[in-house]
């Protein structure tokens, strides 16, 4: 049986099989490269969440701004690159960081320099792709954004609101529940309702995860049901080592117990940790690059053209898109509505002069 | 020297309580003479007579608690007095920052007091957050305006009065770990000159013992360096001056609240209960809860009364007289009685009105001026006119008349004319007949 199907193999065999392998050492070879944008307001734990993310310690000489400081702040945009490696694969990890955000008395449209940056790094690609050298295209565009939402409200507060709806079709926006470690399982709960039914009400559209195919396995659905349910991610951060049932993990000693980063039951750190990074890393850059970009480059071609019909409206040799026609032919019912108003001015003048001579006589 | 003092004391109604109008000697007065008494009086059962006279009369307690939406501000109210206040969960979505008092007589043994409770509704929400403050700002002097005016009314009834102003502001603190809010640096700095101001960091279950260190020691420094003046516990009275000063070294408290209870070892205790463990409330080591109970209600509940009253009140009273326009001393430094003040107010007030009033005199008057020469005009254009149209009729009379005239003659000359043409006619008709007749005649 054996010998036969082998010698069936070899009748049938083509070798596009090894197609996934090859994509694999292909990849391996080149590296990933992953931008990160962490943006809420300060004192939320985002610096200490990156840190426990990636084990290393990104933020080492950070200077923190007094209340006074902060009182007119603007917001910044920092960028930290590192490059990582685990069994061989190579990432160049990018995280943007957004200080400043929300800290300021007045903070309206505080986002404004964050959505240009990101429109900033579309456009870069966007030249980038159009010119002549495409060999060493760096991407910097941002992949996911994660968004912490503190815990000591109600649900979403009006900054929260704005910001995503600013953001959610320029990027990945992954809602998070930052320090958790306030709330009770039932305060969670409850609040994890409310932020999903408000980012309903509000029309914001946050990252969805993708679909299971229908031919995977029982388990590996169960975990993405629950991944999806479990959203927005209650998430806590530590930057310190504690000992806790005799192993040494990430957590936060209180006196009334340890709150341990890693424990699935204490919070959703490690939900968050599979999903951006251990299975939709690359969705995440699928949807960046197909999603976002392409509604960006097809925002950018259409305001260039339009602009281009307006400047030569009445000798247009090329019709470049239909676009231009609808300006012509409006220019035209413009016109003649302009020349119809004219005229009527002139015959009300015409009136109002001869009442007023007929009144003199 | 002696009146005035009788006069203070009737002026300031704290010293209501005292059931008769004492002359208390100022250190040096001459008047006053150390005695020694040779037995017992009786007159140190004035405190106990203070003390019983206020017991029944019921106190009064005015707390503002200030801090964003959901920080736990309800919850630890109901937490402080063991209670269950009404509490409304309020929405992120406020246009802007309202307050809301509930008023409630609650009873410990034989103290009756009367509690009101100030939350800020939406505070820290906007978008815009340049005009959060002036919304409390303006709620607290409102509270000592009215003050003010019954203190200043012809009939008044201060003993009756309902006391509404704020007596301690609780400034709740989101635990973040790092330094203060820029709106709790702009907030504080503007009330504390108005309030007895309390900082407390909420949700203190989410910080741990080194961050929560270095998060006072900031915090502290912050308000220091920027001049905002909290509230002080007292160390003045040594029966409580240790444990005060004990206490202000660990502003702001860190606090958690909590209305359930949870089972530790064979009592129920107010906590929170998570995976991790079970923070109780009651626990000094888990927090500053008791800390803040006992300071806030216990040891100091009267004082925070006292400097409300004599240190915030008085300022804005004099402000606010001050921007009246009344001053204890006038510009040669000699001392200036409120009557006098008044007197020369009243006068500034009287001559401005006739000011006022020749100017509208004489206004009136230039108005009347301009409206007669008008009319003089009027008149004389329509004169004008009038000639002007007498002329024009003349003339085409005089002409019409021409015309008449012409017409009549040549109507004369016409019937002259016709006259002769039919005796012509009939002379010519009379030759024919007579001819007729001749020819007739001859035949």
């Amino acid at each position: 049986m054996f010998e036969w199907s082998h010698k069936e193999m070899e009748k049938q065999y083509v070798g596009f099989a090894t197609l996934p392998n090859q994509v694999h050492r292909k990849s391996v070879k080149k590296g990933f490269d992953f931008t990160l944008m962490v943006a809420g307001e300060s004192g939320l734990g985002k610096s200490t969440l990156v840190n426990s993310l990636f084990l290393t310690d990104l933020y080492k000489d950070r200077k923190l701004l007094n209340a006074e400081e902060r009182i007119n702040q603007t917001v910044e945009i920092i960028k930290h690159t590192v490059d990582i490696e685990e069994k061989g694969v190579k990432l160049k990890l990018t995280i943007v960081d957004t200080p400043g955000f929300g800290d300021a008395v007045n903070n309206n449209e505080c986002w404004r320099p964050i959505t240009d940056y990101i429109e900033q790094q579309f456009e870069q690609y966007f030249r980038d792709e159009s010119g002549l050298n495409r060999k060493n295209i760096q991407d910097n565009r941002v992949h996911c954004c994660l968004y912490f939402i503190p815990p000591f409200g109600h649900g979403l507060r009006p900054v929260d609101v704005e910001f995503m709806k600013a953001l959610h079709e320029k990027v990945n926006v992954v809602p998070l529940i930052a320090k958790s470690d306030c709330l009770t399982p039932n305060e969670i709960k409850k609040l994890k309702d409310r932020v999903r039914e408000e980012i309903d009400r509000f029309g914001i559209k946050v990252y969805q995860f993708p679909e299971c195919d229908s031919d995977e396995d029982e388990e590996f659905k169960q975990l993405d049901k629950e991944l999806k349910e479990c959203c927005p991610f209650a998430v806590i951060g530590s930057n310190t080592v504690v000992e806790a049932r005799g192993q040494r993990v990430r957590g936060r000693l209180y006196p009334w117990g340890i709150v341990e980063v890693e424990n699935q039951s204490h919070c959703d750190f490690v939900k968050l940790r599979n999903m951006l990074i251990r299975s939709h890393m690359h969705d995440l850059k699928d949807v960046t690059c197909d999603v976002h970009y392409e509604n960006y480059r097809a925002q950018c071609i259409q305001e260039m053209t339009s602009k281009l019909t307006q400047d030569n409206r009445m000798e247009s040799p090329i019709p470049i898109l239909p676009l231009a026609t609808p300006d012509v032919e409006t220019d035209r019912l413009i016109k003649m509505k302009d020349e119809e108003l004219a005229r009527m001015q002139e015959m009300l003048n015409k009136m109002q002069q001869q009442i007023h001579d007929g009144k003199e006589q | 020297p002696g009146t005035s003092q009788i006069w203070l004391s009737l002026l300031f109604p704290w010293n209501q309580y005292l059931p008769i109008i004492c002359l208390i000697p100022s250190p040096g007065d001459k008047n006053a003479q150390p005695l020694t008494l040779s037995g017992h009086v009786g007159f140190d059962s004035l405190p106990h007579q203070l003390v019983n006279k206020s017991t029944c009369q019921g106190f009064c307690f005015n707390i503002l608690c200030i801090g964003e939406t959901g920080i736990g501000k309800s919850t630890l109210m109901d937490t402080l007095f063991n209670t269950n206040f009404e509490n409304f969960e309020s929405s992120h979505f406020e246009p802007k920052v309202k307050l809301r008092a509930q008023t409630y007589d609650l009873q410990e043994s034989n103290v009756r007091l009367k509690l009101t409770i100030v939350n800020t509704v939406g505070f820290g929400d906007q978008l815009n957050k340049d005009k959060s403050y002036q919304h409390v700002v303006d709620y607290i002097d409102t509270q000592f305006e009215s003050y003010l005016q019954e203190e200043l009314k012809i009939k008044r009834s201060l003993h009756n009065y309902h006391d509404s102003r704020i007596h301690a502001c609780l400034y709740f603190i989101a635990p973040s770990g790092h330094s203060l809010k820029s709106l709790d640096l702009v907030t504080m700095k503007k009330l504390d000159s108005k309030v007895n101001i309390i900082p407390v960091i909420a949700k203190a279950d989410t910080i741990s013992k080194t961050e929560l260190h270095k998060f006072k020691i900031k915090i502290m420094s912050e308000l220091v360096s920027n001049g905002v003046q909290i509230y002080q516990f007292p160390t003045d009275d040594e029966t409580v001056s240790k444990i005060n000063t004990a206490m202000n070294g660990i502003l702001p408290f860190a606090v958690v609240g909590s209305t359930e209870e949870v089972k530790i070892g064979n009592k129920m205790v107010k906590a929170r209960q998570y995976p991790w463990g079970v923070v109780q409330v009651e626990n000094e080591n888990h927090c500053d809860f008791v800390k803040l109970r006992e300071m806030l209600i216990c040891v100091n509940m009267e004082d925070l009364r006292e400097q409300t009253h004599t240190r915030h009140y008085e300022l804005y009273r004099r402000c606010k007289l001050e921007e009246m326009g009344f001053t204890d001393t006038n510009p040669e430094s000699k001392p200036v009685s409120l009557q006098e003040t008044y007197e020369a107010k009243r006068q500034e007030f009287l001559g401005e009105l006739q000011h006022r009033e020749e100017e509208m005199r004489q206004m009136f008057v230039q108005r009347v001026k301009e409206k007669e020469t008008e009319l003089k005009e009027a008149e004389r254009e329509l004169q004008g006119k009038f000639e002007q149209l007498k002329r024009l009729h003349s003339e085409e009379k005089s002409k019409l008349d021409e015309k008449r005239r012409t017409l009549e003659d040549e109507i004369n000359t016409f019937s002259k004319k016709k006259a002769a043409t039919e005796l012509l006619q009939g002379q010519s008709f009379n030759a024919n007949t007579n001819l007729k007749k001749d020819k007739d005649r001859k035949k």
